[in-house]
């Protein structure tokens, strides 16, 4: 598979060779879809190579792909501080099944964002010390953030509801 | 002492101050609007006396759905939700977005283009700054350097306004330029700001900065190591003051950061003592840059601000008016809006708060499929429970100032 000349890319389909299901670097932005299961694996070498130090978990997203089968991809966007470099992981999530190992273990920073995936998206991270809604409040019916989720649709917490 | 009721044993001897009295854990609610806080946020908060145990902060009253607003419009009709992010930068959230959306579309903008967004980006910078130590001082009981800090920031506002027509929700950027050039009495009126921020400065400096209350309350408190800043991926001036000189100006320099001479101050502890002095001599650095900027445009002279691509621009109001394709281009971009190749790309900038990111998925449709901001707010303040445990109730106040989160744009 291309590497797209991101070291990062190369050392991780060397290290882990079957992890990596696709690459691009899109408008320059080296990016690896993995294995779902083996997230934590990806993510613990990338932070442990000694020449990448994949250091920061600078940010962690989900997309809804609807109508693409599966249907959810989380995101994870890694900054090396001592090489100064980024690189995208993705894992896809399907919708019967939306949950993946949570990765608070290796970064602190997942913790949140995760918990705001999980309010948002609907996707469960296994593993994750304290997984509750962090935007919206415990009463919420559903998940906003998905596309089949009406914009229009009100659900105050006190007051009228629709 | 002697009390004529309990004879001559004091009431109260030093052995009593050295014991560790047990007390029994006490809950309190602090929040979402407590007048010590600006930012609407909740803190549940256990209680061992006066020492913080533990620390529950909970966030989202002022969520608003920003990413599903974004992604049922256009790619133009986010930004000015972007603006509603911050609302003491908002320059700075339309300069990212923008910049986002320009890298999926391959687009290179004109030279004073970037000039000016980052000419507006530092003044939205110096104000967002203003507003935290501001801001910080009033809920430490400081209302005169709070009113300093806030007439450098009407000022500073006034010269937004003068450049982009309003003064906090600026709207000034556009994918592939910004809203029109500098008007003719800019760079007076920018001079005359320059030289009475760098006085309101100095007076805040004089009466803060050295202040024995002032810095009682800020050193020692709050403390974050390096470490601990990299795990929860913290950015902005809390990572600079715990010492990593981090900043993306430097680090990946976009616009025209790199022609630009300014220095990035970091901290040596990072404490919240620290997190100010990095603060404050952002904000000269930000003058600084104001100033080059300003030499540079009147340098240039007139030229375009805007890309010639049609994809992104709309046409002339002169030839819509008397020529057919443009009326129908303009027609489209209207009710249609531009199409981005499909694809993705994450763009980020040092805002003030650290770095502010935007994620970008697009279908080759005119509507986003995804449109994700990377908010330094809601990151910064996860480690804050952290930072406190053990530490008095009272050092809550200034470690939540100077992380300085902001609802609008934690809460999304």
């Amino acid at each position: 598979m291309e590497d797209h000349g991101s070291p990062a890319l190369r050392r991780l389909m060397d290290a882990l060779p079957g992890v990596v299901l696709e690459t691009h670097a899109h408008v320059g932005d080296a990016t690896a879809v993995v294995e779902r299961e083996r997230i934590g694996d990806v993510l613990e070498f990338l932070r442990d190579d000694p020449e990448l130090e994949f250091d920061m978990l600078t940010d962690l997203c989900a997309v809804d792909r609807l109508p693409r089968v599966p249907r959810f991809e989380v995101v994870y966007h890694l900054y090396s501080v001592p090489i100064n470099q980024r690189v995208r992981i993705k894992a896809r999530v399907p919708e019967d099944d939306p949950v993946i190992g949570s990765v608070v273990a290796l970064y602190a920073s997942a913790d949140w964002m995760e918990r705001e995936v999980f309010d948002l998206y609907g996707i469960r991270f296994r593993g994750h010390p304290d997984l509750r809604r962090i935007l919206l409040y415990d009463e919420f019916e559903g998940h906003p953030l998905r596309k089949d989720y009406p914009k229009e649709r009100r659900q105050p917490l006190v007051g009228p509801r629709n | 002492m002697t009390d004529p009721h309990f004879g001559s044993a004091p009431l109260v001897s030093d052995d009593d101050f050295e014991r560790d009295l047990h007390t029994e854990h006490q809950i309190l609610n602090m929040g979402p609007s407590h007048p010590a806080t600006h930012g609407t946020v909740k803190f549940l908060i256990e209680l061992d006396g006066e020492t913080i145990v533990n620390l529950d902060i909970q966030v989202g009253y002022l969520h608003r759905g920003f990413e599903k607003e974004c992604e049922s419009g256009t790619w133009y009709q986010a930004i000015p939700y972007t603006d509603r992010l911050n609302y003491n930068s908002a320059v700075l959230a339309n300069v990212g977005y923008c910049m986002a959306v320009e890298k999926l579309l391959s687009i290179e903008t004109p030279e004073r283009c970037r000039w000016l967004r980052v000419l507006a980006a530092e003044l939205s910078r110096i104000a967002d700054h203003l507003t935290r130590c501001g801001a910080a001082c009033l809920e430490l009981q400081a209302m005169t350097p709070f009113l300093y800090g806030i007439e450098a920031r009407e000022l500073t506002w006034d010269l937004l306004e003068a450049l982009c027509g309003a003064r906090v929700t600026s709207n000034y950027i556009r994918i592939g330029g910004v809203k029109h050039d500098m008007p003719a009495d800019f760079p007076a009126a920018c001079v005359e700001y320059i030289r009475k921020t760098r006085e309101l400065l100095k007076d805040f400096d004089d009466v803060v900065t050295s202040n024995r209350i002032f810095v009682d309350r800020l050193k020692g408190t709050g403390v974050i190591d390096r470490e601990t800043c990299i795990r929860y991926a913290v950015t902005g001036p809390i990572l600079r003051s715990a010492g990593v000189p981090l900043d993306l100006r430097k680090s990946e320099p976009y616009l025209v950061y790199d022609e630009i001479d300014f220095d990035i101050p970091i901290g040596a502890v990072g404490d919240n003592y620290d997190r100010y002095l990095v603060c404050v001599e952002e904000m000269h650095q930000s003058l600084r840059i104001v100033e080059q900027c300003l030499a540079r445009l009147e340098k240039q002279g007139p030229g375009p601000v805007n890309v010639l691509d049609p994809r992104v621009r709309w046409p002339a109001k002169g030839r819509v008016f008397n020529r057919m394709e443009e009326l129908i281009q303009q027609f489209k971009s209207v009710t249609e809006g531009p199409r981005v190749p499909e694809g993705e790309g994450y763009f980020a900038i040092e805002s003030a708060n650290g770095e502010l990111g935007f994620y970008l998925v697009a279908d080759g449709s005119a509507v986003p499929v995804k449109v994700r901001c990377r908010p330094p707010s809601f990151i910064n303040l996860a480690p804050m429970s952290g930072m406190l445990k053990g530490a008095l109730l009272a050092d809550l106040i200034p470690t939540f100032d100077f992380i300085n989160m902001i609802g609008g744009e934690c809460d999304r």
